[in-house]
């Protein structure tokens, strides 16, 4: 049985039609959108690597069905940076250093990102360790995860702070 | 282009800036953004997705399989089984050279480990395969699986770890130890342990006509190339591999195994391109672990604390089918002075995917062990264990006699000492509490790992337009290749980085000899040194055998190689650009080939190794017996550092690897059935952020004239050397309890007390 569903994906409208309802957001992503910036590390829910975020808030896309989310507004690595310009947590794991092999990153960028929103860690370094939890790195890039994290944070802070000012 | 000659003395410099800066990543933006394509990444046109069904039992044959209940799901196009699949041209259980594992490939029904591929479904969406393989719904005629390390009848294995002997014995060890005025005899044990490496192994194999076009991560192309020649019967010409990005290997994506071998069987089947991903719970099985360990350590003393014998015994285990022992007594052949030593091992076969190369092994199982024992022995004589360690100090090399290549321990101890204040360290354990009541503990261990060489060769090229390229097969897994050695490549051609175009990890370029051994940058880094130096000594000769050169007649003083010009090394007024020389000579670029490979005579008077200090302190519940690490120092000493933010880097992981090792990692096998019961990530532990405290590491400076050309040792595994141990020494400072099985666990700090 086919069913149609139309999502939006990193600001575009896709109206498609599911010819099964088997289909993880991942595997959608991964497989038929060819959107592979998002990474399957575990296929259930262990590891992190494809985190994305969907209405804002930070999901593992291997335990969401697609046919469950119709309507849903969906972001993901490829829809972080505007061009060339990369937004300030990709630009704070370059800096800091904040990975190795590389295939967790995506989920910890988009983990970050959801995060930072969620503004449940701020600056404490312990809170960030906590909240980054979720995304497994077996290189072991923690240290530089979590400065990236805390870096990009203190620059949201500051321009929140000439905001308001 | 015209016939070049080349002089037969160039003594030319190449200078450069690049090695030794911190430079970011130079492959971090497609990381962040990712755009970085690993294998599983990869789509074809027509491409299908093929999923392997793996035994449930760990021993015995399969003995049906419902392929027709397979086939009958819409979009399952063929399922691949023993009685219906492509013939391959050799035997996969035939053993061509130490560096060819048996595998499993569907060529019989018999069932060797839990795990082990039983067949593959191929199908037009992942769902489709995915659901036909469960539809399989195996049979099987099951035996009693072999499991543990007391499994059957032990045997001593002919080599260990890569050729290593045996046994190894220098001096009398019984006698030292009967005349020995303080013992201790301890028994330690390791468990299993995955690689879990991110990235599951995967492959993307499309066949065209009679040529192979293969996706998938290796940290060794030319080795999977030519065992992938081999199995299919095809010349090495009609493979190509690509492999940029792997997702971490950690020596799991090593060697050609099975499953990419079923890949590229899948889609000769069907005609097709097929990609084939292994699930996170099929990579407890086919593609390598790291074996358990159960050694026993006796060691002596005279009245003063000085080592007189060290005895290293590891029992371990290999598959029923082929033959890979953990090394883990060999741990004991570098470090501590001893006149006395003996390393032995001997193994039982179980019914295990065969065991293989796990970061750092033999090194990271023995370390733990070994170093665990000198705190006991450092206890049993009163003596803090970095005074017993100094007081034991290896000068040459114990088991060898031969002096060290470069050795900057004591300045590791000394700087890591002072970095982690601990001078302050009570001798006694259970001494210290922090505000909460919490126990503390300090402790340490010394982190050493071979510097290895493998062969490799390099291709440099210099073109008329002023840029230059350097091809070599590299691989990065996460170590940091494309920057690394393009930073040597830039400084060999005396360019600027920008300039240099840098192409790695595809099968089609030189061999650029294993990503394994930490040796990739040292073996890769001489080859593009070599590379670099004949592709300027080929310049050079261009102008300095041309009157209009400003450069004619330097031939005998020589010239250096800077920032894209030839510079005469006696006068440095006189220069000319890449360009202009090239130009001039009418030729659009020049190229040259250079190897790198192990200097057998260095090799034969000295020994080679990294060294480092680890210091930790860790933090644990009176009550509940629960550990965290609170703090961690490292200082090594690893000859030259070619970019000291990722080598930092290199170092953290492998630490975090060496606390894992002490506190975390553990597959835990069901006696009866001989499965793996935590063959997932929540339950098979790796540390998570949380886990991971603030890291310190020291890179001590280290000049090693004889290593190699660059001094390079490496560093993508001594980090776990000495960390496991720190951590695992520091649990008992806090808690007076010495735990022996690793990973310590929690019943163990409370019913021990």
């Amino acid at each position: 049985m086919n069913h149609s569903i139309s999502l939006t994906v990193n600001g575009a409208r896709r109206d498609f039609v599911l010819d099964d309802p088997r289909v993880t957001l991942l595997d959608l992503l991964r497989e038929r959108l060819h959107l592979t910036g998002t990474k399957k590390g575990c296929d259930r829910g262990q590891c992190g690597a494809c985190t994305i975020l969907v209405d804002g808030k930070r999901i593992n896309s291997c335990l969401a069905l697609a046919i469950s989310h119709d309507g849903a507004d969906i972001l993901t690595i490829e829809g972080v940076a505007r061009g060339d310009q990369l937004h300030p947590v990709q630009a704070a794991f370059i800096a800091h250093d904040g990975f190795q092999c590389g295939f967790c990153t995506p989920g910890q960028i988009m983990s970050a990102i959801g995060m930072m929103q969620e503004a449940q860690a701020g600056n404490d370094p312990e809170r960030v360790r906590e909240c980054m939890s979720g995304n497994l790195c077996r290189c072991g890039a923690y240290a530089g995860i979590v400065d990236a994290v805390l870096e990009a944070q203190a620059g949201m802070d500051e321009s929140n702070q000439r905001r308001s000012a | 282009m015209p016939e070049l000659n080349l002089s037969s003395a160039p003594a030319h410099l190449r200078h450069g800036s690049n090695i030794g800066q911190p430079l970011t990543r130079r492959d971090g933006v497609l990381k962040v953004k990712g755009q970085a394509t690993y294998a599983a990444d990869n789509h074809p046109p027509g491409m299908l997705f093929a999923v392997m069904a793996v035994s449930t039992i760990a021993r015995g044959r399969v003995t049906s399989l419902d392929v027709a209940a397979a086939k009958r799901h819409p979009g399952v196009v063929d399922v691949m089984t023993p009685d219906h699949k492509p013939e391959l041209a050799i035997d996969p259980e035939i053993k061509t050279n130490p560096f060819v594992f048996r595998m499993e490939v569907l060529q019989s029904n018999e069932v060797r480990y839990a795990n082990q591929p039983i067949a593959v479904v191929i199908a037009e969406t992942l769902e489709a395969a995915t659901e036909g393989a469960a539809l399989l719904a195996p049979r099987y005629e099951t035996l009693p699986p072999l499991v543990g390390l007391d499994a059957g009848e032990s045997f001593v294995p002919p080599v260990v770890g890569v050729g290593n002997p045996t046994e190894n014995h220098r001096g009398d060890v019984e006698a030292a130890l009967a005349s020995a005025e303080k013992q201790i005899d301890a028994t330690y044990e390791t468990p299993p342990q995955y690689h879990n490496a991110m990235e599951p192994h995967a492959i993307v194999a499309a066949w065209e006509g009679d040529r192979l076009q293969v996706d998938m991560p290796t940290q060794g192309l030319m080795l999977s190339l030519a065992r992938i020649a081999e199995l299919f019967g095809i010349a090495h010409d009609k493979i190509h591999i690509r492999s940029p990005f792997l997702g971490g290997g950690f020596g799991s994506k090593g060697l050609m195994s099975g499953p990419p071998t079923l890949g590229i069987m899948a889609a000769k089947l069907v005609g097709k391109p097929v990609k084939l991903v292994l699930r996170r719970e099929q990579m407890y099985g086919p593609v390598g672990h790291r074996a358990p360990t159960r050694q026993r350590l006796r060691i002596g003393t005279d009245g003063e604390g000085r080592l007189a014998a060290l005895d290293h015994h590891a029992r371990t285990v290999s598959s029923t089918f082929d033959d890979f022992y953990e090394p883990a007594a060999d741990a004991s052949h570098t470090l501590y002075a001893a006149p006395a030593i003996r390393t032995s091992h001997d193994a039982v076969r179980v019914n295990t995917g065969t065991p293989l190369f796990m970061r750092a092994p033999g090194e990271a199982t023995g370390s733990i062990a070994l170093e665990s024992a000198i705190d006991e022995m450092a206890w049993a004589c009163g003596i803090d264990p970095l005074a017993f360690r100094l007081k034991n100090y290896a000068e040459v090399e114990p088991i060898t006699g031969k002096p060290f290549s470069s050795k900057a321990l004591r300045a590791c101890y000394e700087q890591g000492a002072a970095r982690f204040g601990w001078a302050k360290r009570p001798l006694q354990p259970r001494q210290m509490r922090d505000d909460s009541g919490l126990l503390v503990g300090w402790g340490m261990g010394t982190a050493t790992f071979p510097a290895l060489m493998f062969q490799a060769e390099a291709r440099a090229v210099l073109r008329r337009d002023g840029t230059g390229a350097m091809e070599i097969g590299a691989h990065d897994m996460g170590q940091g290749a494309w920057t690394a050695l393009a930073q040597i490549a830039a400084d060999e051609l005396g360019l600027d980085i920008d300039n240099v175009e840098f192409k790695a990890g595809t099968s089609d370029l030189p061999d650029a000899g294993i990503a394994g051994g930490s040796a990739h940058t040292a073996t890769a880094g001489a080859a593009i040194h070599s590379a670099g130096a004949a592709v300027i000594a080929k310049l050079a000769d261009l102008a300095t055998g041309d009157e209009r050169s400003p450069l004619f007649g330097a031939g005998n003083a020589g010239v250096i190689a800077r920032d894209g010009r030839l510079i005469r090394r006696d006068d440095e007024s006189r220069s000319e650009s890449y360009a202009e020389i090239l130009a001039r000579a009418g030729v659009a670029e020049v190229e040259a080939r250079g190897t790198g490979a192990p200097n057998p005579a260095a090799m034969e008077e000295y020994a080679m190794h990294a060294h480092g200090a680890v210091f930790a302190e860790v933090k644990v519940d009176p009550e509940l017996g629960q550990v965290r690490v609170t703090r961690m120092v490292g200082a090594f000493a690893a000859g030259r550092i070619v970019n000291p933010r990722m080598v930092q880097s290199q170092l953290f992981g492998g630490m975090i690897w060496g606390m894992s090792f002490a506190l975390h990692e553990e597959a835990i096998t069901d006696r009866r059935s001989g499965r793996i019961m935590n063959a997932n990530l929540g339950e098979y532990h790796i540390p998570v952020n949380a886990d991971v405290p603030p890291l310190d590491v020291i890179t001590v400076e280290e000049h090693d004239p004889h290593v190699n050309a660059l001094g390079i040792k490496g560093v993508g595994e001594i980090g776990i050397t000495g960390s496991a141990g720190a951590v695992a020494n520091a649990v008992w400072h806090a808690t007076g309890v010495r735990v022996r099985r690793f990973p310590i666990r929690i019943e163990e700090l409370l019913t021990q007390r």
